[in-house]
Protein backbone atom coordinates (compact mmCIF):
# COMPACT_ATOMS: atom_id res chain seq x y z
CA UNK A 1 0.00 0.00 0.00
CA UNK A 2 2.89 2.42 0.67
CA UNK A 3 4.49 1.64 -2.58
CA UNK A 4 1.45 2.09 -4.07
CA UNK A 5 0.72 5.70 -2.97
CA UNK A 6 4.40 6.53 -4.28
CA UNK A 7 3.17 6.43 -7.76
CA UNK A 8 0.49 8.97 -7.70
CA UNK A 9 2.78 10.79 -5.92
CA UNK A 10 3.35 14.65 -6.81
CA UNK A 11 6.99 14.41 -6.40
CA UNK A 12 7.62 12.84 -9.55
CA UNK A 13 7.54 15.26 -12.24
CA UNK A 14 6.77 14.57 -16.27
CA UNK A 15 10.55 12.94 -16.50
CA UNK A 16 10.74 10.98 -13.90
CA UNK A 17 7.28 9.44 -14.79
CA UNK A 18 8.95 8.62 -18.30
CA UNK A 19 12.30 7.04 -17.03
CA UNK A 20 10.08 4.59 -14.02
CA UNK A 21 7.20 3.84 -16.79
CA UNK A 22 10.15 2.42 -18.82
CA UNK A 23 12.04 0.72 -16.40
CA UNK A 24 8.39 -1.10 -15.69
CA UNK A 25 8.56 -1.88 -19.56
CA UNK A 26 10.08 -5.95 -19.92
CA UNK A 27 11.18 -4.47 -23.26
CA UNK A 28 13.27 -2.28 -21.67
CA UNK A 29 14.52 -3.13 -18.67
CA UNK A 30 15.13 -6.42 -19.94
CA UNK A 31 17.88 -4.93 -21.99
CA UNK A 32 18.85 -2.58 -19.62
CA UNK A 33 19.64 -5.46 -17.19
CA UNK A 34 22.20 -7.58 -19.79
CA UNK A 35 24.08 -4.59 -20.87
CA UNK A 36 26.33 -4.31 -18.00
CA UNK A 37 27.29 -8.01 -18.54
CA UNK A 38 26.92 -8.36 -22.12
CA UNK A 39 29.34 -5.40 -22.46
CA UNK A 40 32.10 -6.94 -20.01
CA UNK A 41 31.95 -10.47 -22.05
CA UNK A 42 31.78 -8.50 -25.88
CA UNK A 43 34.93 -6.46 -24.66
CA UNK A 44 37.27 -8.52 -21.98
CA UNK A 45 35.80 -11.92 -23.61
CA UNK A 46 34.70 -11.91 -27.02
CA UNK A 47 37.60 -9.48 -28.18
CA UNK A 48 40.62 -11.08 -26.74
CA UNK A 49 38.90 -14.58 -28.58
CA UNK A 50 39.21 -12.41 -32.01
CA UNK A 51 42.71 -11.43 -31.07
CA UNK A 52 44.03 -14.62 -30.24
CA UNK A 53 42.61 -15.54 -33.90
CA UNK A 54 44.52 -12.94 -34.99
CA UNK A 55 47.66 -13.69 -33.05
CA UNK A 56 47.51 -17.07 -34.16
CA UNK A 57 47.69 -16.27 -38.16
CA UNK A 58 50.27 -13.65 -37.55
CA UNK A 59 53.95 -13.85 -36.69
CA UNK A 60 53.48 -11.19 -33.36
CA UNK A 61 56.29 -10.90 -31.10
CA UNK A 62 56.67 -9.05 -28.01
CA UNK A 63 56.94 -5.12 -28.47
CA UNK A 64 57.42 -5.46 -32.89
CA UNK A 65 54.58 -5.11 -35.92
CA UNK A 66 52.93 -8.04 -37.02
CA UNK A 67 52.11 -9.72 -40.51
CA UNK A 68 49.64 -12.08 -41.08
CA UNK A 69 51.65 -15.60 -42.17
CA UNK A 70 48.61 -17.61 -42.36
CA UNK A 71 48.50 -21.18 -40.63
CA UNK A 72 51.94 -21.20 -40.62
CA UNK A 73 52.45 -20.73 -36.67
CA UNK A 74 50.36 -24.59 -36.45
CA UNK A 75 52.58 -26.28 -39.19
CA UNK A 76 55.77 -24.71 -37.01
CA UNK A 77 54.19 -26.30 -34.00
CA UNK A 78 53.72 -29.04 -35.55
CA UNK A 79 57.53 -29.58 -36.41
CA UNK A 80 58.01 -29.16 -32.96
CA UNK A 81 59.02 -31.92 -30.43
CA UNK A 82 57.80 -29.79 -27.46
CA UNK A 83 54.57 -29.16 -29.39
CA UNK A 84 53.73 -32.95 -30.38
CA UNK A 85 55.41 -33.62 -26.77
CA UNK A 86 52.30 -31.17 -25.19
CA UNK A 87 49.53 -32.75 -26.93
CA UNK A 88 50.25 -36.38 -26.08
CA UNK A 89 50.47 -35.11 -22.43
CA UNK A 90 47.25 -33.05 -22.59
CA UNK A 91 45.84 -36.25 -23.50
CA UNK A 92 47.19 -38.54 -20.73
CA UNK A 93 46.82 -36.43 -18.36
CA UNK A 94 43.33 -35.43 -19.06
CA UNK A 95 41.94 -38.57 -19.58
CA UNK A 96 44.15 -40.56 -16.52
CA UNK A 97 42.80 -37.15 -14.09
CA UNK A 98 39.63 -37.68 -15.13
CA UNK A 99 39.00 -41.32 -15.13
CA UNK A 100 40.44 -41.64 -11.56
CA UNK A 101 38.34 -38.46 -10.58
CA UNK A 102 35.32 -40.36 -11.87
CA UNK A 103 35.54 -43.41 -10.59
CA UNK A 104 37.58 -42.47 -7.28
CA UNK A 105 34.65 -39.81 -6.66
CA UNK A 106 31.69 -42.00 -7.04
CA UNK A 107 33.25 -44.44 -4.41
CA UNK A 108 33.24 -41.59 -1.94
CA UNK A 109 30.40 -40.19 -2.54
CA UNK A 110 28.55 -43.72 -2.45
CA UNK A 111 30.14 -43.40 1.22
CA UNK A 112 29.00 -40.00 1.98
CA UNK A 113 25.80 -41.33 1.15
CA UNK A 114 25.44 -43.25 4.03
CA UNK A 115 24.58 -42.61 7.57
CA UNK A 116 27.80 -41.26 9.12
CA UNK A 117 28.63 -40.10 12.53
CA UNK A 118 30.25 -36.54 11.98
CA UNK A 119 28.54 -36.05 8.74
CA UNK A 120 29.13 -32.45 8.66
CA UNK A 121 33.16 -32.79 9.49
CA UNK A 122 33.19 -35.55 7.17
CA UNK A 123 31.96 -33.74 4.03
CA UNK A 124 34.19 -30.64 5.33
CA UNK A 125 36.89 -32.30 5.35
CA UNK A 126 36.40 -34.08 2.17
CA UNK A 127 35.42 -30.67 0.04
CA UNK A 128 38.49 -28.56 1.82
CA UNK A 129 41.32 -29.38 -1.52
CA UNK A 130 38.91 -27.43 -3.66
CA UNK A 131 38.89 -24.56 -2.33
CA UNK A 132 41.22 -23.54 -0.79
CA UNK A 133 43.92 -21.85 -3.45
CA UNK A 134 45.38 -24.13 -6.01
CA UNK A 135 48.80 -22.15 -6.77
CA UNK A 136 49.83 -22.50 -2.85
CA UNK A 137 47.81 -25.57 -2.26
CA UNK A 138 50.38 -27.05 -4.73
CA UNK A 139 53.46 -25.64 -3.08
CA UNK A 140 52.39 -27.69 -0.21
CA UNK A 141 52.63 -30.98 -3.00
CA UNK A 142 55.99 -29.72 -4.53
CA UNK A 143 57.74 -29.78 -1.17
CA UNK A 144 55.90 -33.37 -0.16
CA UNK A 145 57.59 -34.39 -4.10
CA UNK A 146 61.11 -32.68 -2.60
CA UNK A 147 63.83 -35.00 -4.22
CA UNK A 148 65.84 -34.74 -0.40
CA UNK A 149 63.24 -34.26 2.01
CA UNK A 150 59.97 -36.38 0.47
CA UNK A 151 57.93 -37.23 2.83
CA UNK A 152 55.92 -39.45 0.17
CA UNK A 153 58.98 -41.12 -0.14
CA UNK A 154 60.03 -41.49 3.26
CA UNK A 155 56.72 -42.73 4.11
CA UNK A 156 56.95 -45.56 1.22
CA UNK A 157 60.39 -46.64 2.56
CA UNK A 158 59.24 -46.58 6.37
CA UNK A 159 56.02 -48.93 5.15
CA UNK A 160 58.61 -50.93 2.87
CA UNK A 161 56.88 -50.26 -0.16
CA UNK A 162 60.13 -48.45 -1.68
CA UNK A 163 63.78 -49.42 -1.80
CA UNK A 164 65.98 -46.21 -0.91
CA UNK A 165 65.97 -43.35 -1.89
CA UNK A 166 62.81 -43.87 -4.04
CA UNK A 167 61.54 -42.05 -6.94
CA UNK A 168 62.72 -38.22 -7.71
CA UNK A 169 59.16 -37.47 -8.23
CA UNK A 170 59.60 -34.66 -10.05
CA UNK A 171 62.86 -35.17 -11.54
CA UNK A 172 62.02 -38.29 -13.90
CA UNK A 173 59.62 -38.10 -16.67
CA UNK A 174 56.89 -40.78 -16.22
CA UNK A 175 56.93 -40.08 -12.38
CA UNK A 176 56.47 -36.38 -13.05
CA UNK A 177 53.54 -36.94 -14.56
CA UNK A 178 52.03 -39.23 -12.07
CA UNK A 179 52.83 -36.46 -9.40
CA UNK A 180 50.85 -33.41 -11.46
CA UNK A 181 48.05 -36.09 -12.01
CA UNK A 182 47.74 -37.27 -8.76
CA UNK A 183 47.32 -33.20 -7.41
CA UNK A 184 45.12 -32.67 -9.90
CA UNK A 185 43.28 -35.63 -8.74
CA UNK A 186 44.07 -34.43 -5.36
CA UNK A 187 42.13 -31.10 -6.19
CA UNK A 188 39.42 -32.33 -8.31
CA UNK A 189 37.83 -35.01 -6.29
CA UNK A 190 35.87 -33.17 -4.20
CA UNK A 191 33.99 -31.51 -7.35
CA UNK A 192 32.92 -35.07 -8.41
CA UNK A 193 31.74 -36.54 -5.38
CA UNK A 194 29.75 -33.77 -3.82
CA UNK A 195 27.99 -33.62 -7.04
CA UNK A 196 27.61 -36.85 -8.07
CA UNK A 197 26.20 -37.22 -3.83
CA UNK A 198 23.42 -34.32 -4.60
CA UNK A 199 22.90 -36.90 -7.86
CA UNK A 200 22.52 -39.77 -4.87
CA UNK A 201 20.39 -38.26 -2.63
CA UNK A 202 17.80 -36.69 -5.27
CA UNK A 203 17.41 -40.85 -6.36
CA UNK A 204 13.82 -42.01 -5.01
CA UNK A 205 14.10 -44.36 -2.12
CA UNK A 206 11.46 -46.30 -4.05
CA UNK A 207 13.29 -47.65 -6.30
CA UNK A 208 15.50 -49.19 -4.17
CA UNK A 209 12.71 -50.95 -2.11
CA UNK A 210 11.01 -51.72 -5.21
CA UNK A 211 14.46 -53.59 -6.53
CA UNK A 212 15.15 -54.91 -3.33
CA UNK A 213 11.79 -56.28 -3.15
CA UNK A 214 12.14 -57.78 -6.50
CA UNK A 215 15.27 -59.70 -4.92
CA UNK A 216 18.27 -57.19 -6.43
CA UNK A 217 21.16 -57.18 -4.48
CA UNK A 218 23.38 -54.60 -3.61
CA UNK A 219 25.47 -54.57 -7.23
CA UNK A 220 22.48 -54.88 -9.46
CA UNK A 221 20.55 -51.95 -7.43
CA UNK A 222 23.72 -49.70 -8.33
CA UNK A 223 24.11 -51.13 -11.60
CA UNK A 224 20.50 -51.14 -12.65
CA UNK A 225 19.08 -48.11 -10.23
CA UNK A 226 21.93 -45.74 -9.21
CA UNK A 227 24.09 -45.97 -12.64
CA UNK A 228 21.03 -45.48 -15.26
CA UNK A 229 19.45 -42.40 -12.92
CA UNK A 230 22.66 -40.91 -12.41
CA UNK A 231 23.66 -40.59 -16.28
CA UNK A 232 22.97 -37.03 -16.65
CA UNK A 233 24.83 -35.75 -13.28
CA UNK A 234 27.77 -37.70 -14.46
CA UNK A 235 27.68 -36.34 -17.87
CA UNK A 236 27.60 -32.78 -16.59
CA UNK A 237 30.34 -33.98 -13.95
CA UNK A 238 32.52 -35.21 -16.93
CA UNK A 239 32.04 -32.59 -19.38
CA UNK A 240 32.40 -29.82 -17.18
CA UNK A 241 35.75 -31.87 -15.01
CA UNK A 242 37.46 -32.50 -18.79
CA UNK A 243 37.58 -28.65 -20.11
CA UNK A 244 39.19 -27.47 -16.78
CA UNK A 245 41.65 -30.29 -16.77
CA UNK A 246 42.53 -30.00 -20.27
CA UNK A 247 43.09 -26.14 -19.83
CA UNK A 248 44.89 -26.71 -16.29
CA UNK A 249 47.86 -24.32 -15.77
CA UNK A 250 48.52 -23.70 -12.01
CA UNK A 251 49.37 -27.45 -10.78
CA UNK A 252 51.89 -28.04 -13.30
CA UNK A 253 53.08 -24.19 -13.36
CA UNK A 254 54.07 -24.77 -9.79
CA UNK A 255 54.60 -28.36 -9.84
CA UNK A 256 57.17 -28.99 -12.49
CA UNK A 257 56.96 -25.92 -14.81
CA UNK A 258 56.07 -27.97 -17.21
CA UNK A 259 59.51 -30.50 -17.19
CA UNK A 260 61.57 -32.47 -16.91
CA UNK A 261 62.25 -32.29 -20.78
CA UNK A 262 58.71 -30.69 -21.75
CA UNK A 263 57.42 -34.32 -20.19
CA UNK A 264 54.09 -32.48 -18.11
CA UNK A 265 53.68 -29.39 -20.30
CA UNK A 266 50.12 -28.41 -20.82
CA UNK A 267 48.78 -26.35 -23.80
CA UNK A 268 48.30 -23.70 -21.10
CA UNK A 269 52.16 -24.09 -19.56
CA UNK A 270 53.30 -24.25 -22.85
CA UNK A 271 51.58 -21.32 -24.33
CA UNK A 272 52.91 -19.27 -21.36
CA UNK A 273 56.14 -20.22 -22.28
CA UNK A 274 56.51 -19.56 -25.79
CA UNK A 275 54.33 -16.88 -25.87
CA UNK A 276 55.44 -14.44 -23.04
CA UNK A 277 58.84 -16.10 -22.12
CA UNK A 278 59.98 -16.31 -25.30
CA UNK A 279 57.91 -13.75 -26.11
CA UNK A 280 56.63 -15.46 -29.57
CA UNK A 281 52.95 -13.86 -28.71
CA UNK A 282 51.91 -16.04 -32.45
CA UNK A 283 53.06 -19.59 -31.91
CA UNK A 284 51.44 -18.21 -27.94
CA UNK A 285 48.49 -17.83 -28.90
CA UNK A 286 48.08 -20.72 -31.46
CA UNK A 287 48.81 -23.20 -28.56
CA UNK A 288 46.47 -21.45 -26.50
CA UNK A 289 44.12 -22.17 -29.07
CA UNK A 290 44.31 -26.18 -29.11
CA UNK A 291 41.80 -25.89 -25.90
CA UNK A 292 38.74 -24.39 -27.98
CA UNK A 293 38.09 -27.44 -30.35
CA UNK A 294 37.93 -29.32 -26.51
CA UNK A 295 35.75 -26.57 -25.38
CA UNK A 296 33.74 -26.54 -28.14
CA UNK A 297 33.08 -29.78 -28.28
CA UNK A 298 32.17 -29.80 -24.61
CA UNK A 299 29.71 -27.00 -24.81
CA UNK A 300 27.81 -28.28 -28.22
CA UNK A 301 27.04 -31.70 -26.08
CA UNK A 302 26.02 -30.05 -23.27
CA UNK A 303 23.63 -27.53 -25.59
CA UNK A 304 22.40 -30.43 -27.41
CA UNK A 305 22.05 -33.27 -24.93
CA UNK A 306 22.92 -32.51 -21.40
CA UNK A 307 20.35 -29.24 -20.99
CA UNK A 308 17.48 -30.74 -23.11
CA UNK A 309 17.30 -33.52 -20.62
CA UNK A 310 17.49 -31.06 -18.01
CA UNK A 311 14.28 -29.12 -19.02
CA UNK B 1 20.96 -59.32 18.72
CA UNK B 2 22.24 -59.84 15.43
CA UNK B 3 20.02 -58.14 13.67
CA UNK B 4 21.11 -55.07 15.46
CA UNK B 5 24.91 -55.55 15.36
CA UNK B 6 24.62 -55.82 12.00
CA UNK B 7 24.68 -51.80 11.35
CA UNK B 8 26.97 -51.09 13.69
CA UNK B 9 29.43 -53.43 11.84
CA UNK B 10 28.52 -51.66 8.45
CA UNK B 11 28.87 -48.45 9.93
CA UNK B 12 32.53 -49.52 11.68
CA UNK B 13 33.25 -50.36 8.36
CA UNK B 14 31.93 -47.42 6.46
CA UNK B 15 34.32 -45.52 8.53
CA UNK B 16 37.34 -47.43 7.78
CA UNK B 17 36.52 -47.18 4.26
CA UNK B 18 36.43 -43.61 4.25
CA UNK B 19 39.58 -42.87 6.48
CA UNK B 20 41.98 -43.07 3.32
CA UNK B 21 39.91 -40.55 1.37
CA UNK B 22 40.31 -37.84 4.45
CA UNK B 23 43.62 -38.69 4.92
CA UNK B 24 44.41 -38.42 1.26
CA UNK B 25 42.55 -34.96 1.55
CA UNK B 26 44.03 -33.24 5.12
CA UNK B 27 47.24 -34.69 4.60
CA UNK B 28 49.03 -31.98 2.46
CA UNK B 29 47.39 -29.15 5.02
CA UNK B 30 48.75 -31.52 7.50
CA UNK B 31 52.35 -31.63 5.92
CA UNK B 32 52.59 -27.46 5.14
CA UNK B 33 51.42 -26.69 9.05
CA UNK B 34 54.02 -28.88 10.11
CA UNK B 35 56.39 -27.76 8.41
CA UNK B 36 56.15 -24.28 8.66
CA UNK B 37 56.07 -24.40 12.37
CA UNK B 38 59.47 -26.60 12.39
CA UNK B 39 62.82 -25.03 13.40
CA UNK B 40 65.23 -24.83 10.44
CA UNK B 41 67.59 -27.32 12.27
CA UNK B 42 64.95 -30.18 12.19
CA UNK B 43 63.13 -29.53 9.33
CA UNK B 44 66.81 -30.11 7.36
CA UNK B 45 68.15 -32.75 9.07
CA UNK B 46 66.98 -35.68 6.91
CA UNK B 47 66.95 -38.52 9.74
CA UNK B 48 64.04 -36.42 11.81
CA UNK B 49 60.73 -38.21 11.68
CA UNK B 50 58.97 -35.77 8.77
CA UNK B 51 55.53 -36.34 10.13
CA UNK B 52 55.77 -34.28 13.76
CA UNK B 53 57.53 -31.79 15.53
CA UNK B 54 60.21 -33.06 18.15
CA UNK B 55 62.17 -30.24 18.63
CA UNK B 56 59.58 -27.88 19.68
CA UNK B 57 57.50 -25.53 17.23
CA UNK B 58 58.38 -22.20 16.32
CA UNK B 59 56.81 -18.49 14.82
CA UNK B 60 60.17 -18.21 12.98
CA UNK B 61 59.10 -19.01 9.56
CA UNK B 62 55.66 -16.92 10.04
CA UNK B 63 57.85 -13.48 11.78
CA UNK B 64 60.07 -13.66 8.72
CA UNK B 65 57.06 -13.57 6.13
CA UNK B 66 55.82 -11.05 7.98
CA UNK B 67 58.82 -8.63 8.87
CA UNK B 68 61.35 -9.39 6.23
CA UNK B 69 59.04 -10.10 3.03
CA UNK B 70 56.30 -8.20 1.37
CA UNK B 71 53.45 -10.79 2.38
CA UNK B 72 51.37 -7.59 3.85
CA UNK B 73 51.25 -5.67 1.07
CA UNK B 74 50.33 -8.59 -1.14
CA UNK B 75 47.48 -9.83 1.65
CA UNK B 76 46.07 -6.28 1.22
CA UNK B 77 46.35 -6.72 -2.63
CA UNK B 78 44.48 -9.92 -2.88
CA UNK B 79 42.13 -8.16 -0.60
CA UNK B 80 41.32 -5.22 -2.26
CA UNK B 81 41.20 -7.18 -6.18
CA UNK B 82 38.86 -9.96 -4.41
CA UNK B 83 36.37 -7.22 -2.45
CA UNK B 84 36.22 -5.17 -5.77
CA UNK B 85 35.51 -7.80 -8.04
CA UNK B 86 33.11 -10.13 -6.06
CA UNK B 87 31.03 -6.85 -5.43
CA UNK B 88 30.57 -5.41 -8.78
CA UNK B 89 30.76 -9.16 -10.26
CA UNK B 90 27.61 -10.29 -7.76
CA UNK B 91 25.90 -6.70 -9.00
CA UNK B 92 26.28 -7.08 -12.41
CA UNK B 93 25.01 -10.89 -12.57
CA UNK B 94 22.27 -10.24 -10.44
CA UNK B 95 20.51 -8.00 -12.63
CA UNK B 96 21.36 -10.49 -15.46
CA UNK B 97 19.99 -13.29 -13.76
CA UNK B 98 17.09 -11.52 -13.00
CA UNK B 99 16.16 -10.74 -16.72
CA UNK B 100 17.45 -14.38 -17.73
CA UNK B 101 15.20 -15.67 -15.55
CA UNK B 102 12.17 -13.24 -15.34
CA UNK B 103 12.00 -11.00 -18.41
CA UNK B 104 10.58 -11.22 -21.95
CA UNK B 105 12.23 -9.56 -24.73
CA UNK B 106 14.41 -10.01 -27.72
CA UNK B 107 17.65 -11.87 -27.69
CA UNK B 108 16.62 -13.50 -24.02
CA UNK B 109 17.73 -16.92 -25.30
CA UNK B 110 20.94 -16.28 -27.00
CA UNK B 111 22.08 -14.11 -24.18
CA UNK B 112 21.63 -16.93 -22.20
CA UNK B 113 23.44 -19.50 -24.15
CA UNK B 114 26.66 -16.64 -24.41
CA UNK B 115 26.54 -16.42 -20.46
CA UNK B 116 26.88 -20.25 -20.31
CA UNK B 117 29.12 -20.25 -23.01
CA UNK B 118 31.58 -17.89 -21.70
CA UNK B 119 31.11 -19.63 -18.13
CA UNK B 120 32.77 -22.67 -19.42
CA UNK B 121 35.93 -20.58 -21.41
CA UNK B 122 38.87 -21.58 -19.35
CA UNK B 123 41.04 -18.44 -18.00
CA UNK B 124 44.35 -20.29 -19.77
CA UNK B 125 42.42 -19.78 -23.32
CA UNK B 126 42.70 -15.88 -23.17
CA UNK B 127 45.44 -14.92 -20.94
CA UNK B 128 47.76 -13.79 -23.76
CA UNK B 129 45.76 -11.73 -25.33
CA UNK B 130 44.24 -10.16 -22.24
CA UNK B 131 47.12 -9.07 -21.21
CA UNK B 132 47.62 -6.96 -24.68
CA UNK B 133 44.42 -5.53 -23.65
CA UNK B 134 45.06 -4.85 -19.98
CA UNK B 135 48.17 -3.12 -21.88
CA UNK B 136 46.50 -0.89 -23.75
CA UNK B 137 43.86 0.34 -21.15
CA UNK B 138 47.20 1.44 -19.51
CA UNK B 139 47.03 -1.01 -16.39
CA UNK B 140 49.60 -3.18 -17.27
CA UNK B 141 51.30 -4.06 -14.08
CA UNK B 142 48.52 -2.64 -11.89
CA UNK B 143 46.22 -5.01 -8.99
CA UNK B 144 43.60 -2.57 -11.11
CA UNK B 145 44.04 -4.93 -14.40
CA UNK B 146 43.00 -7.78 -12.22
CA UNK B 147 39.35 -5.81 -10.90
CA UNK B 148 38.67 -5.11 -14.62
CA UNK B 149 39.38 -8.94 -15.85
CA UNK B 150 38.10 -11.21 -12.64
CA UNK B 151 34.73 -9.78 -13.84
CA UNK B 152 35.02 -11.74 -16.91
CA UNK B 153 34.76 -15.30 -15.19
CA UNK B 154 33.03 -13.80 -11.99
CA UNK B 155 29.83 -12.33 -13.67
CA UNK B 156 29.14 -15.61 -15.59
CA UNK B 157 29.16 -17.80 -13.00
CA UNK B 158 26.63 -15.18 -10.78
CA UNK B 159 24.61 -14.92 -13.19
CA UNK B 160 24.30 -18.68 -13.80
CA UNK B 161 24.26 -19.62 -9.89
CA UNK B 162 21.68 -16.73 -8.91
CA UNK B 163 19.21 -17.55 -12.21
CA UNK B 164 18.63 -21.18 -10.35
CA UNK B 165 17.78 -19.19 -7.72
CA UNK B 166 15.25 -16.93 -9.04
CA UNK B 167 13.72 -19.17 -10.99
CA UNK B 168 12.60 -20.93 -7.39
CA UNK B 169 11.08 -17.89 -6.34
CA UNK B 170 7.38 -17.95 -7.70
CA UNK B 171 6.39 -15.49 -10.16
CA UNK B 172 3.11 -15.20 -8.41
CA UNK B 173 4.72 -13.41 -5.63
CA UNK B 174 6.06 -10.82 -7.45
CA UNK B 175 3.09 -10.34 -9.41
CA UNK B 176 0.65 -9.85 -6.66
CA UNK B 177 3.10 -7.12 -5.40
CA UNK B 178 3.03 -5.24 -9.06
CA UNK B 179 -0.46 -5.30 -8.93
CA UNK B 180 -0.37 -3.60 -5.25
CA UNK B 181 1.47 -1.25 -7.44
CA UNK B 182 4.85 -1.98 -6.75
CA UNK B 183 7.17 -1.17 -9.94
CA UNK B 184 9.33 -4.14 -11.22
CA UNK B 185 12.24 -2.59 -9.62
CA UNK B 186 10.20 -2.26 -6.37
CA UNK B 187 9.41 -6.33 -6.26
CA UNK B 188 12.99 -7.27 -7.66
CA UNK B 189 14.22 -5.51 -3.96
CA UNK B 190 11.56 -5.80 -1.64
CA UNK B 191 10.23 -8.92 -2.50
CA UNK B 192 12.58 -10.99 -5.08
CA UNK B 193 15.84 -10.39 -3.68
CA UNK B 194 14.94 -11.29 -0.13
CA UNK B 195 13.92 -14.10 -1.04
CA UNK B 196 17.03 -15.24 -2.89
CA UNK B 197 19.26 -14.27 0.19
CA UNK B 198 20.66 -18.04 -0.16
CA UNK B 199 21.69 -17.37 -3.78
CA UNK B 200 23.32 -14.47 -2.99
CA UNK B 201 25.19 -15.35 -0.06
CA UNK B 202 26.54 -18.14 -2.21
CA UNK B 203 27.25 -15.95 -5.18
CA UNK B 204 29.59 -13.99 -3.02
CA UNK B 205 31.49 -16.69 -1.62
CA UNK B 206 31.90 -18.23 -4.83
CA UNK B 207 33.04 -15.49 -6.88
CA UNK B 208 35.07 -14.45 -3.34
CA UNK B 209 36.94 -17.87 -3.43
CA UNK B 210 37.24 -18.30 -7.03
CA UNK B 211 38.84 -14.63 -7.27
CA UNK B 212 41.29 -15.43 -4.14
CA UNK B 213 42.21 -18.36 -5.79
CA UNK B 214 42.94 -16.64 -9.24
CA UNK B 215 46.37 -17.51 -10.25
CA UNK B 216 47.47 -17.34 -14.27
CA UNK B 217 46.02 -13.56 -15.33
CA UNK B 218 47.43 -12.18 -12.14
CA UNK B 219 51.02 -13.92 -12.48
CA UNK B 220 50.33 -12.82 -16.39
CA UNK B 221 49.40 -8.93 -15.72
CA UNK B 222 51.34 -8.46 -13.07
CA UNK B 223 55.02 -8.11 -12.31
CA UNK B 224 56.16 -5.82 -9.61
CA UNK B 225 56.22 -6.76 -5.40
CA UNK B 226 53.99 -3.99 -4.93
CA UNK B 227 51.06 -4.73 -7.17
CA UNK B 228 51.09 -8.80 -6.84
CA UNK B 229 48.54 -10.94 -5.12
CA UNK B 230 49.20 -13.21 -2.16
CA UNK B 231 49.57 -16.37 -4.32
CA UNK B 232 51.23 -14.95 -6.66
CA UNK B 233 53.79 -13.48 -4.04
CA UNK B 234 54.43 -16.87 -2.78
CA UNK B 235 54.75 -18.83 -5.05
CA UNK B 236 57.46 -16.42 -7.19
CA UNK B 237 59.19 -14.04 -4.78
CA UNK B 238 60.04 -16.69 -1.75
CA UNK B 239 61.87 -18.57 -4.08
CA UNK B 240 65.32 -17.33 -5.01
CA UNK B 241 66.84 -18.85 -7.50
CA UNK B 242 67.82 -22.34 -6.40
CA UNK B 243 67.59 -21.76 -2.36
CA UNK B 244 64.55 -22.39 -1.14
CA UNK B 245 62.83 -21.09 2.47
CA UNK B 246 60.47 -24.39 2.57
CA UNK B 247 59.61 -22.98 6.42
CA UNK B 248 58.81 -19.64 4.95
CA UNK B 249 57.09 -20.73 1.87
CA UNK B 250 55.15 -23.25 3.75
CA UNK B 251 54.16 -20.43 6.42
CA UNK B 252 53.06 -18.22 3.25
CA UNK B 253 51.27 -20.94 1.55
CA UNK B 254 49.18 -21.32 5.05
CA UNK B 255 48.66 -17.87 5.64
CA UNK B 256 47.63 -17.03 2.05
CA UNK B 257 44.92 -19.60 2.70
CA UNK B 258 43.28 -18.53 5.90
CA UNK B 259 40.51 -15.70 4.78
CA UNK B 260 39.11 -18.35 2.34
CA UNK B 261 39.57 -21.17 5.46
CA UNK B 262 37.62 -18.82 7.88
CA UNK B 263 34.54 -17.88 4.72
CA UNK B 264 34.87 -21.94 4.88
CA UNK B 265 34.55 -23.07 8.08
CA UNK B 266 31.24 -20.68 8.53
CA UNK B 267 29.47 -21.23 5.17
CA UNK B 268 30.18 -25.33 4.57
CA UNK B 269 26.97 -25.39 4.21
CA UNK B 270 27.31 -22.49 1.16
CA UNK B 271 29.87 -24.31 -0.49
CA UNK B 272 28.40 -27.72 -0.94
CA UNK B 273 25.17 -26.22 -2.42
CA UNK B 274 26.54 -23.96 -4.51
CA UNK B 275 28.78 -26.55 -5.92
CA UNK B 276 26.39 -28.54 -6.95
CA UNK B 277 24.06 -25.57 -7.79
CA UNK B 278 26.66 -24.04 -10.43
CA UNK B 279 27.18 -27.66 -12.02
CA UNK B 280 23.60 -29.62 -11.82
CA UNK B 281 21.35 -26.80 -12.68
Amino acid sequence: MAVGSLRVGPVAGRRGLRVRELLDHERFLGPAFVTPALLLIALLVAYPFCMAVYFALSNAFIGRPSQFVGLRNFIALWESDSFRQTFQNAFVFTGIAVLFKLVLGMALALLLNEQLWFKRLIRGTVLLPWVIPTALSTLGWWWMFNSLYSVVNWTGINLGLMDPPGPNWLGQKYYAMAAVIAVNVWRGLPFFAITILAGLVSIPRELYEAAEADGAGAPARFWHVTLPLLKPVLAIVVLFSTIFTFSDFNIVYVLTHGGPINSTHLFATLSRQVGLESGQIGQGAAISLYLFPVLAVVVWVQLNFVRRQQY
Amino acid sequence: MAVKRQPLLRKIVLHVALLPFLVFALFPFYHMTLTSLKTDRELYDRGAVPLLIREGPTLEHYKKLVWETAFLTWTKNSLLVTGIATFASVVIGTIAAYALARLKFPGVGPFGTGIFVTYLVPTSLLFLPLAQVVHWIGLADSKWALVVTYPTFLVPFCTWLLMGYFRTVPREVEECAMVDGATRLQALARIVLPMAVPGLVCAVLFAFTLSWNEFIYALTFLSSSEEITASVGVTQELIRGDIYFWGSLMAGAVLGSVPIVILYVFFLDYYVSGLTAGAVK
